[in-house]
């Protein structure tokens, strides 16, 4: 059974379609690359799998582990291990970065029906997990992205990444408002992060990001379908060439 | 349904009527008739047995009231009053005098216990730890003054509290027994003819609590006033005053919850607080009256004039107040800079929710050098309710050196609610520092989508950030009204997001 199967999935936002039709199936270990044009639906694919309220699904099916991911709340998906990295995180004033992972890490185990992790208990894994990231404690005592520059809110969704374990990363434009230093930390990041048992599904605009990260997959999106799927070579190909070719193939 | 309509859909369904403190207690009690006249002051004046210098206090405001209108520059909404329709004495009916605590009709005695507060004197209220590093002993216990409607019915620790000195009673008591100290201090801060509440309150007030903190001492416990309002047609007008002579120091805990009635209810409280040379009052306040149901249907009328007088050097009154319930609140603790490096503080979280309405502020007036004073006031909205902030900070010509530092952050949730900031600033001397600092900010879909997505519920969510919103006006709370509080919070916001 794959892990992720997205299956001619039809989206609307306010009587507009987005998606018109996507498939995409992930296994286990795969790192997959999704490319396109700003308004080709990236984002909004990766808000339907996550569970962005908003967002109207007319046609189709996500099927997480065979199970409908579409019928879950937000925080159901998260605890079954669907994992998003957004392209903005938010910040949240007066709640420390420590206290709210550990206060989702244990509603998500509660979820799971795994016991609660006590604070000497979660200080020691997120200091464990901060460390191996080369992520500085300090980030941790710090109100929830609050202050944080581009590249210390990316590395804090690494460091949740790493904490939550999921089994499917879903990466919305992790380069965006990076320098080329804070890129390559992240990428390394998400590099650390990957195994036999992980899938990774990374969302760009740019070739750029995919020297870093070697995909498995690369496919190219276009006014809201996979309009043409290859190997990592494929990125390389519209570096050269652009999406323009694509865009009347949609 | 895209995520905000259905926050709106649920947020019309809200129902208030989750308020945990809506029973009522079914006692025999004694009233006034309705109505106001100079019988209905006479009447509660013979009722305390008080001296004839205290009736003619009470009547003298009682005329001064009758040529006052009620004020209307508050943003609140509510049908005119009928001060002829309430009555404005009820008292549990006792059987004997009471001696003990054991004599207290034990139905009063359950009431309390359902409201958790304890009326027997336990060291430490069940179910909190002490926080890390604070001695297990004789500061971990709070004596408590119990208000059911217009009495006082049990007021825990006397002979501890008498030992170190400090004066802990009814007010009604503290009238007769102490006179001098009364006469002196009563209507000192808060005068008969101050405002329409205010001086009603001063006709027809029947009991409070009463504190005296002699000089150099440190009030070995907190003290805590727990009011009710049970009766229907009732109003509470209760009546505190608090001094801390030189030196001295005391914290002072309120709190306050009604029944769930269809009708209105008036409370209309007066706190004095008078802080002499070097002396310092603490008086924080989780108020929880009946908020009225999700149609707006009763709850109580919140009426008060708190104030406190920093009159000595170096004095300092502190107000911290967790505002969650009553329909309308009406509410401004302020303080009388008056000595001269006198410091008042003011640290606020009103709540609403429902058909709520909060007109609540601080009033800060230096009048001495040197004086400073702080405003924290955090206001969070949601459902149909309306929140605003009312403040004035002032300085005196002659108040050199004067300082404030004022912070306003409003949250919303949802779409129907509002919340304002009204300040007011005048410096007549050129030294004063004032700052102030606003925000509005609204608990975003896109903050709540994070959150779920790590794994939290929509209402763990909210919890969690409406906690972090008001994080360090909560740390300003005595620990056992902090824990209090927290959950206050939780349950006021309870299916405030969809």
């Amino acid at each position: 059974m794959s892990l992720l199967e997205v299956k001619d999935l039809k989206v609307r936002v306010e009587e507009r379609e987005i998606l018109h039709g996507l498939t995409l199936t992930v296994n286990p270990g795969e790192v997959h690359a999704i490319m396109g044009p700003n308004g080709s639906g990236k984002s909004t694919l990766s808000h339907v799998i996550a569970g962005k309220p908003g967002y109207e699904v007319t046609d189709g099916q996500i099927l997480f582990r065979g199970e409908d991911l579409l019928e879950m709340e937000p925080d159901e998906r998260a605890a079954k291990g669907v994992f998003l990295a957004f392209q903005y995180p938010v910040e949240i004033p007066g709640v420390t970065t420590w206290n709210f992972l550990h206060t989702a890490l244990n509603a998500q185990r509660k979820a799971r029906g795994q016991s609660q992790l006590s604070s000497p208990e979660f200080l020691k894994k997120v200091r464990e997990v901060a460390k191996s990231l080369n992520i500085p404690q300090d980030m941790l005592k710090r109100g929830v992205n609050v202050g944080f520059s581009g590249g210390e809110k990316k590395r804090n969704e690494i460091l949740q990444m790493a904490l939550f374990e999921p089994a499917v990363c879903i990466l919305d434009e992790m380069d965006s408002g990076l320098d080329i230093d804070a890129l390559r930390i992240a990428a390394d990041g998400v590099n650390a992060l990957r195994s036999p048992d992980r899938a990774m599904v990374v969302i760009t605009h740019y070739q750029r990001l995919l020297n870093y990260i070697i995909p498995d997959f690369v496919h190219v999106m276009s006014r809201g379908r996979v309009v043409k799927s290859g190997g990592k070579d494929l990125a390389l190909e519209l570096e050269a060439s652009g999406y323009a070719q694509f865009e009347d193939a949609a | 349904m895209p995520a905000v309509q259905e926050t709106v859909e649920r947020v019309r369904r809200i129902d208030v009527d989750q308020y945990r403190y809506g029973f009522e207690t079914l006692i025999e009690s004694d009233k006034a008739p309705k109505g106001l006249s100079e019988d209905t002051v006479r009447f509660i004046s013979a009722k305390k047995n008080e001296p004839a210098w205290m009736l003619e206090w009470r009547l003298e405001a009682y005329r001064r009231w009758l040529t006052m209108t009620e004020p209307t520059w508050a943003r609140v909404n509510y049908p005119k009053i009928d001060y002829q329709d309430i009555h404005y004495y009820a008292a549990p009916k006792p059987k004997k005098t009471l001696s003990s605590i054991d004599e207290i009709d034990p139905e009063i005695l359950k009431t309390y216990e359902k409201l958790g507060i304890p009326l027997r004197e336990v060291a430490i209220l069940e179910g909190v730890e002490p926080p890390p590093g604070s001695e297990p002993s004789a500061n971990r216990k709070i004596a408590v003054d119990a208000v059911f409607d217009s009495v006082s019915v049990a007021t825990t620790f006397q002979k501890e509290l008498k030992a170190a000195g400090v004066i802990f009673m009814p007010i009604s008591e503290a009238i007769r027994e102490h006179p001098e100290l009364v006469k002196q201090y009563l209507g000192s801060v808060v005068p008969t003819s101050d405002n329409y509440f205010a001086t009603l309150n001063s006709a027809v007030f029947s009991d409070g609590s009463f504190v005296y903190v002699p000089p150099g001492v440190r009030c070995p416990m907190e003290l805590s006033t727990y009011f009710r309002i049970n009766e229907r047609n009732t109003g509470q007008f209760e009546r505190t005053l608090i001094i801390a002579d030189k030196g001295s120091y005391v914290s002072y805990l309120e709190g306050c919850t009604a029944p769930q009635r269809d009708e209105n209810q008036l409370h209309a409280a007066v706190v004095e607080l008078v802080a002499l040379d070097d002396a310092e009052i603490k008086y924080s306040t989780v108020q929880n009256w009946y908020p009225g149901n999700s149609e707006g249907l009763g709850g109580i009328y919140n009426f008060v004039t708190k104030r406190g007088d920093c009159r000595g050097n170096h004095s300092k009154i502190s107000w911290t107040q967790v505002e969650t319930g009553s329909a309308i609140t009406w509410k401004y603790p302020s303080c009388i800079l008056r000595g001269d490096n006198s410091r008042g503080e003011f640290y606020s979280i009103a709540i609403s929710n429902g058909h709520q309405q909060v007109d609540s502020g601080t009033k800060m007036l230096h009048l001495g050098k040197n004086t400073s004073s702080r405003i924290i006031s955090k206001g969070i909205a949601a459902g149909k309710s309306q929140n605003t902030y009312r403040g004035l900070v002032t300085a005196h010509r002659k108040a050199t050196g004067a300082r404030n530092y004022t912070a306003c952050d409003s949250l919303l949730i949802g779409d129907k609610c509002g919340a304002h900031t009204v300040p007011y600033v005048e410096a007549k001397n050129s030294s004063a520092t004032f700052e102030h600092e606003a925000t509005t900010s609204k608990i975003s879909e896109d903050v709540l989508f994070y959150c779920t997505q790590r794994g939290l519920s929509q209402e763990e969510a909210v919890g969690l950030v409406v906690n972090g919103f008001v994080k360090d006006v909560l740390q300003q709370l005595p620990m056992e009204f902090a824990v209090e509080a927290q959950k206050l919070i939780s349950i006021s916001l309870e299916g405030s997001v969809g």
